[in-house]
């Protein structure tokens, strides 16, 4: 079977909504309603945050989820467990048919194992991950034949400071696609995006041409940033700001389509199932 | 400074020693890092860069730091023991061996700010001290913990005009300051220069800070020489939070495996209590702070938080050099409690007139429990002086 994000990606090419959000917050077995209402919503694909004690390339929105994550008790094991039959219906909701990526950091998949980790994302029917501190030489030495084994995608970052010549690296040697990060910063640490700087930097990665479609991340949070975001790449990627939403509203699927609505500014409609 | 002819504990050209080591960094700090990466033999091994540096170490830091022949702890432990006077450099231990080095590096990349963490506050004042001779803007993160228990260094950063910022994630020490020290650096990632502190970090840290503290070992070689007519001591002795000190008193001595390299590393509580920071003892495999490492962690491979009752040495890894002497066997590593250091500082005290940093005490505290014999001649890096931990001294005067 093709991976659900390379399918993605060849079916739609604009406004892709990819949403994060920690697995096991706010409550630890709030990860499985929150897919399932996001997928409602129209959200295109998913990045469920593996919740990691020491998450370096994070802001305090999300470091705080991680925590509160871990002190529910949250671990990847459980995260399999939550997820295992998502795909199948069998829980008795319907089945997520949309992309499902993790995202979190090396050292817990280390633990996990590796050649173990990539074989419950194939079971569970995890498409790709994302794990900011295995750079892609790393990757590509050590772990990428396994990755492909279970037709796992690992997704990687450019920035602003990425020369060219590294992108086109990433380009050719990575899949799925590509997360740009909208500036020099950490997660939750930057609002908005249209600094004249950033707007040089999206031009200039749209102008290359490159192989994989492109999601812009960081300093998204509603319409405006979103939209702005859509001009420049194939879509946007939110975290944060849904994970500031998570903490003032209660999780349910009409609070998060709320979000979601916002996000897209679309007209909520009643009942819309 | 000599280059050591590769060897199996010199690091690899993609910045491994045997299987830890290497650069696990988000993409945000790629370009830094390579940056550094690139340039950081060239910039050493620049004879101007040399000349600087062994100016500075001369005429600013004071060294060579003395060998002292501890002859009333000699006597009492039973074995020659010599005292590799870090406590007196500059600004109280051997931290700035490195900071001064890093700040040529930062120089040469034409960096305008520094930032770096700091656990028992040495580190921070001696990054602080060099900011300051050379003019650039500093920022030290430190755990709100340790601001607390290391005050009187806080008050030195200050005053040498350092912005000390608390980490107050985590555990609120050394660890969550290196986090929000490395976030700091991502969020600033062109005109920044982190100054890490220990021979901990992405490849090519570890190996850049262990050359500028070799400078200790290079020293030991050629005092040792003067006093006993050779150059190797049956063992060195030093403790171990990050591995800086001990890196550099081990430096020349890496490939003469007579020479018993001897690791103290904190035990706090007691190795199994849940309150202690002995990383061999307690890890496994695992990656933090940009290397792959020894790391105190749970199952799920979250990081625990360690515990010490010295700052410096609280810290839940290793750098990647001294997991591999762990490892291979090379290095051999002591356990040491809170309790332990503390009476092998107050014996210091007493009987050599010399009041070393908790972590120092650590190094001492390995003695006893080494079978030293009396023919034995034993080097022990003493990496600072015990001012800033007074106030802990004094809650436990016998
Ligand atoms: C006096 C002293 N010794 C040792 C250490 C531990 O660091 P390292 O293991 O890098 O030498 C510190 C750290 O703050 C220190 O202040």
């Amino acid at each position: 079977m093709q991976n659900r994000i390379t399918r993605l990606f060849a079916q739609k090419s604009e406004q892709l909504l990819n949403v994060y959000f920690t697995a096991g917050f706010p409550s630890l077995n709030d990860t499985l309603p929150i897919l399932q209402s996001l997928q409602r919503a129209g959200v295109d694909l998913v990045e469920i945050g593996m919740p990691y004690s020491d998450p370096v390339a994070d802001g305090e929105t999300i470091q705080q989820s991680n925590g509160r994550a871990l002190s529910n008790g949250m671990s990847l094991k459980l995260l399999f467990e939550q997820l295992t039959d998502c795909r199948t219906g069998s829980s008795g909701l319907p089945p997520v048919t949309i992309p499902i990526l993790l995202m979190g950091y090396i050292n817990p998949v280390l633990q996990f194992g590796v050649e173990a980790f990539c074989q419950q994302c194939r079971e569970v029917g995890i498409d790709g991950v994302i794990l900011p501190d295995l750079p892609l030489d790393l990757y590509l030495t050590e772990y990428a034949p396994t990755f492909r084994k279970y037709g796992v995608l690992s997704i990687h970052l450019i920035t602003p400071q990425t020369s060219e010549a590294r992108i086109r690296l990433i380009d050719q040697a990575s899949e799925g696609f590509i997360y740009m990060v909208s500036s020099a910063s950490i997660t939750g640490s930057v609002q908005g995006i249209d600094d004249p700087l950033q707007t040089a930097y999206f031009q200039r990665i749209q102008a290359m041409n490159l192989r994989q479609p492109r999601l812009i991340g960081f300093g998204i949070n509603n319409h405006d940033t979103f939209q702005r975001a859509c001009r420049y790449a194939n879509g946007a990627i939110i975290g944060s700001a849904f994970i500031r939403h998570l903490e003032a509203e209660p999780v349910t699927a009409s609070s998060i389509e709320e979000f979601v609505y916002m996000v897209r500014g679309q007209a909520i409609l009643a009942d819309a199932n | 400074m000599e280059t050591l002819a590769p060897s199996s504990f010199s690091v690899s050209s993609t910045g491994f020693y045997g299987g830890f080591g290497g650069a696990f960094i988000p993409e945000m700090l790629y370009p830094n890092v390579e940056e550094l990466r690139r340039n950081y033999l060239a910039i050493i091994a620049d004879p101007a860069f040399q000349d600087e540096f062994w100016q500075l170490l001369t005429d600013y830091v004071g060294r060579p730091t003395p060998l002292f022949l501890a002859r009333r702890l000699s006597e009492y432990i039973g074995a020659t023991i010599y005292l590799k006077r870090e406590d007196l450099c500059h600004t109280g231990a051997h931290k700035v061996n490195n900071t001064i080095g890093q700040i040529l590096v930062a120089q040469r990349l034409g960096k305008k700010r520094i930032v770096a963490e700091t656990g028992a506050g040495q580190h921070g004042v001696a990054t602080a001290t060099v900011c300051a001779l050379m003019n650039l803007e500093c920022i030290v993160y430190m755990g709100a913990i340790d601001i607390e228990r290391q005050k009187p260094n806080v008050d030195r950063m200050r005053m040498l005009g350092a912005t000390v910022v608390p980490a107050r994630s985590g555990s609120q020490t050394l660890k969550d300051a290196t986090n929000e020290a490395m976030r700091h650096w991502i969020n600033n990632p062109e005109d920044t220069h982190y100054i890490i502190g220990s021979v901990v970090g992405p490849h090519p840290y570890p190996d850049m800070v262990a050359r500028f503290q070799s400078v200790i070992s290079e020293e030991i070689r050629r005092q040792l020489f003067a006093k006993t007519g050779r150059e190797t001591p049956d063992y060195m002795v030093a403790c171990v939070g990050g591995g800086s000190n001990a890196a550099g008193a081990f430096y020349h001595y890496l490939d003469e495996p007579e020479v018993r390299l001897v690791a103290a590393e904190a035990a706090g509580h007691g190795v199994t209590t849940g309150h202690s920071a002995a990383t061999t003892a307690l890890g496994k495999p695992g990656v933090l702070h940009g290397s792959r490492t020894i790391l105190m962690q749970t199952e799920d491979g979250q990081v625990i938080e360690p515990y010490s009752i010295s700052a410096g040495l609280d810290y839940p890894g290793i750098g990647p050099l001294h997991a591999h002497l762990f490892n291979s066997g090379r290095g051999e590593f002591y356990p040491i409690t809170d309790g332990e250091a503390l009476a092998a500082g107050f014996q210091l005290s007493r009987l050599e007139g010399i009041i070393p940093a908790l972590e120092s005490a650590h190094a001492l505290a390995a003695l006893p429990k080494m079978n030293l014999q009396p023919n034995n001649v034993v080097v022990v890096c003493l990496s600072g002086r015990g001012d800033k931990d007074l106030s802990t001294y004094v809650k436990y005067l016998p």
